[in-house]
């Protein structure tokens, strides 16, 4: 049944990338048990516009947990206490009359703040760019049924695709690391046939891109995988692991016979 | 202006080829000196983008979102048909053509259906060969299910992720042709206008929505790919991003809007519950496949509903149309949902809801099977309601989804204006008056893969397209009135939050330009949806200035667009005075109450055309013509 909380937030406040930010206090009264964490956000925002105060800018969109918007440190937790949920999907019946709710923005050096919960995520698209896909123009496509994709792989791949590219894997990791993230990827794409072609170059090339957005190395604590609203499991970072260890002979010599390519 | 749709002459099933042959080509060393704007980065946008670009056109993809893989296609759940036989079931592209046809309540264009039937198997390749992981069976072919409206299994599926798949697919081939140059991303930008020269499109002003600035933009063509306006329910199944504000400037530029009306009103979402609530989450139409459809037989029987006996629930779907049962299509099932509710038959707390129940699909093939099928989506139910569907029906009520209405296209997907093309939901084509399930997936990529492609470039080797600056006065003019808007909007400093004005055009819009809409209901939404506009342009509050990321100040642009937009849906349902589809008009319906079409009077698009903010828009009509189809009143009985 429905019951009404009444919460202390204190929530980062950044005016700008470039300004100095703090954690600000604000109380909200009744809140209902069934609203889900941003309508408790949304709450909160039009008791300050009602007192004159800026509203707390944070990114959010589909609100069903799957197009990776939303994006905030709960308690110190990515997408707060529930495990496999987004915070758009986290409800305000897992917290208790009374509680201290911290929020906070991502925090990686890729990710900068924009302001207040909002960061620029953009790195994500860079590695993709860099690789995560398969080069085919329209066009070229045959007969669907002509790839075959055994069923287990077929949902490994899809247990890997799952990805919503939040950014909770690096958000949640000492290191800031994008292992987990990249490491989907490559699965995905390491587990079709679809993906072969290019398995080498992919796995060379995200992962340059990677480094080069200033992610962190993988220490192993798996915080990523309990993190990741998506299920994604530090496996596919131990598949990534491989892909790259053998790319690194393989791509070498791919490298030299695809020179004529254009 | 005529209007003028351009299909092909000739026999239905040469169409599409016959006007392929005939469409003027850029030739691949001439592409690269033609720029093209895509605005909006969903199915539509991701795909034309990326197919562009690998043409070798020059192409600038604007999003709202910070990454062009978050646009709301992402979060369709069921699946994408195609007409592949692949299950040896009958199907046809026929077939599919007709289903389609039928779905749409015979108000969509004939030949533009066909032809996304023709292309619908060639996406379902291309996304293969993408390595879209689609369901497959044990031997490693590709898996289908059924959906409502149709009697075959043609539906293609990623778990309950679809959309999100499919997305993925193409915005990873945007990806590919970023890292080749030959896309630009701008994401968190927003579109404020369309710019003409000589009554072309040839460019956009958009707003950085990180820092405020104002950008213009030149191009050789202009697509917008920017989702339906469900959001004008305030309460729908669509992102909270999701606007009209790129289609409804183009409109006030000149283009035509067509059939504004026909919304389509899901049937199986979670039901509404508190005042603070800000969406409403869909539950995919495939639960129908195994879930079956109740309610008390007893008009307010409050009974937990596993205390409810079998004789005494009233499987009214099953009841009613028993060659479809649970699968009919949505209007049909979300109009019956209305329907036993009203009779005070409907179940929660609140009466405004009903039973979809899986303990017999349990029951038959084991909770495991279920699991499997939808487990994703009684996870997302259970996260939400605090109920666990695996132990006791689903609850369920209808709500705003999709949007057939959307910018007048003719059979190249170009607007009235010459050079501006729209593509998926945004535009109002293929799905007449209601949308089949699994049909949005295939038209969205069907427009971006495999028809905007050839079109565009039609309009760019055709016309006669003089070089424009963005220094030039058109640009200045658009630049200025983009500005000046904005400005207008933080200088009102009234008492109003932009949400409050949101909620309240939402509760107008789902009273009387809902599930069911009348003369006198529509008339009353209109002189309160402008009273509304009047208050809001003098009382919205938006706190925060341009030059900054200022959320207030984005969403009342969009919100201001939405109640404009409002009057014109309820004008659109207005002048309709017949039933078809989505569009239910209490004064034409059947004995039975089911929708009663007039093909005598009604057998047209309405397509208005903008005359100024306060004057009356023109209604001009584009005739239906049905060669291959017999026109029949729907049934699914």
């Amino acid at each position: 049944m429905e019951k009404k909380l009444n919460l202390t937030l204190k929530i980062w406040r950044q005016k700008g990338p470039q300004a100095q930010g703090r954690l600000v206090t604000y109380p909200v009264q009744g809140v209902s048990t069934d609203a889900s964490f941003l309508e408790m956000l949304d709450v909160l925002n039009e008791e300050l516009l009602k007192k004159g105060e800026e509203p707390v800018a944070f990114d959010h969109d589909c609100r069903e947990g799957i197009c990776g918007m939303c994006s905030l440190m709960i308690n110190g937790q990515t997408h707060g206490p529930d495990r496999e949920t987004t915070t758009c999907q986290l409800h305000m019946r897992r917290f208790k009359d009374g509680d201290t709710i911290v929020i906070e923005p991502w925090r990686a050096k890729s990710f900068p703040i924009l302001k207040d919960l909002v960061v620029d995520r953009t790195a994500f698209d860079r590695v993709i760019a860099a690789g995560g896909y398969a080069s085919v123009n329209v066009g070229n496509a045959q007969d669907a049924n002509c790839i075959l994709v055994g069923k287990e792989s077929a949902d490994r791949a899809m247990d890997a695709a799952a990805c919503i590219g939040c950014g909770a894997c690096v958000a949640s990791c000492k290191n800031a690391s994008a292992m987990l993230f990249v490491a989907a990827k490559v699965t995905h794409f390491a587990e079709l046939p679809q993906g072969q072609p290019e398995r080498y170059k992919r796995a060379q090339a995200m992962v340059a891109q990677m480094d080069a957005e200033g992610f962190g190395g993988c220490t192993n604590t798996y915080e990523c995988e309990a993190a990741c609203p998506a299920g994604i499991q530090v496996t596919t970072i131990a598949k990534l692991n491989r892909e790259y260890l053998k790319s690194s002979f393989a791509y070498a010599e791919e490298s030299k016979s695809s020179e004529g390519e254009g | 202006m005529s209007l003028d749709a351009r299909v092909p002459i000739g026999p239905l099933s040469e169409k599409w080829t016959k006007c392929k042959n005939e469409l003027k080509l850029v030739s691949p060393t001439n592409k690269r000196k033609y720029d093209i704007i895509v605005i909006g980065s969903g199915l539509a946008g991701a795909s034309a983008a990326a197919s562009l670009g690998e043409l070798g056109y020059n192409v600038k993809v604007f999003c709202f979102q910070d990454s062009p893989r978050r646009a709301h296609s992402i979060a369709a759940q069921g699946g994408i048909n195609a007409a592949k036989n692949y299950q040896n079931d009958g199907d046809s592209v026929g077939r599919l053509f007709y289903d389609t046809v039928k779905g749409g309540d015979f108000r969509a264009r004939e030949a533009n259906v066909y032809r996304l039937a023709e292309v619908s198997a060639n996406i379902i390749d291309q996304c293969v060969a993408q390595g879209v992981p689609f369901a497959r069976e044990y031997g490693g072919t590709l898996a289908n299910r059924t959906f409502g409206g149709v009697l075959v299994s043609r539906t293609f599926y990623a778990r309950g992720q679809t959309g999100q798949q499919l997305l993925l697919g193409a915005y990873s081939s945007l990806m590919r042709q970023v890292e080749r140059g030959k896309v630009k991303l701008y994401s968190r930008h927003e579109m404020l206008d369309l710019v003409l020269v000589d009554g072309v499109a040839r460019g956009v002003i958009a707003r950085d929505l990180t820092n405020g600035n104002f950008e213009k933009h030149a191009a050789h063509a202009v697509l917008l790919c920017t989702g339906g306006y469900s959001n004008v329910f305030y309460l729908s199944t669509n992102a909270k991003g999701c606007n009209a504000t790129a289609i409804w400037r183009a409109y006030k530029r000149g283009a035509y809007f067509g059939n504004p009306c026909f919304t389509q009103i899901h049937p199986t979402s979670i039901p509404q519950h508190g005042d603070y609530q800000s969406k409403l989450t869909l539950m995919s139409e495939s639960l129908r496949n195994d879930g079956r459809v109740w309610v008390p037989k007893q008009k307010g029987d409050k009974r937990r509903p596993e205390a409810i006996p079998e004789g005494e629930r009233d499987y009214y779907l099953e009841r009613k149309y028993p060659t479809y049962g649970n699968m009919v299509p949505r209007d049909v099932a979300s109009r019956n949902a209305k329907a036993v509710c009203d009779e005070g038959r409907g179940v929660s707390e609140t009466g405004q809801a009903v039973y979809l129940d899986f303990a017999d699909a349990i029951k038959r093939d084991g909770r495991e099977v279920i699991r499997q099928k939808y487990g994703n989506l009684f996870h997302m139910y259970e996260k939400i309601t605090g109920e666990n569907p695996y132990h006791t029906p689903m609850k369920i009520y209808p709500a705003p989804h999709y949007t057939m209405g959307g910018l007048w296209v003719d059979y190249h997907l170009e607007s009235t204006i010459p050079g501006l093309f729209v593509l998926g939901e945004a535009n109002f084509s293929d799905h007449g008056a209601n949308r089949l399930g699994a049909s949005a997936l295939m038209q969205g990529l069907a427009d971006g893969y495999f028809i905007a492609p050839y079109t565009v470039g039609h309009h760019l080797a055709g016309r006669k397209l003089p070089k424009v600056s963005t220094d030039g006065p058109e640009f200045e003019e658009a630049l200025r009135a983009a500005k000046g808007r904005v400005d207008r909007l933080l200088k009102i400093n009234g008492k109003r939050s932009v949400d409050s004005f949101h909620r309240e055009l939402g509760r107008i819009m789902w009273d009387k330009c809902g599930m069911s809409r009348s003369e006198a209901g529509l008339k009353e939404a209109i002189a309160k949806i402008r009273a509304l506009r009047e208050e809001f342009w003098n009382n919205v509050k938006i706190p925060g200035g341009n030059a900054e990321l200022n959320q207030s100040l984005e969403q009342a642009g969009r919100v201001a667009d939405f109640i404009e937009l409002g009057e014109l849906m309820c004008r659109d349902a207005l002048n309709r005075r017949e039933s078809c589809g989505g569009h239910f008009r209490e004064e034409s319906q059947t004995e039975e109450n089911e929708a009663k079409r007039d093909d005598e009077n009604y057998l047209y698009v309405s397509a208005w055309q903008h005359q100024g903010d306060d004057k009356e828009p023109t209604l001009h009509k584009e005739p239906l013509a049905f060669e291959s189809i017999h026109l029949t009143q729907r049934s699914y009985k």
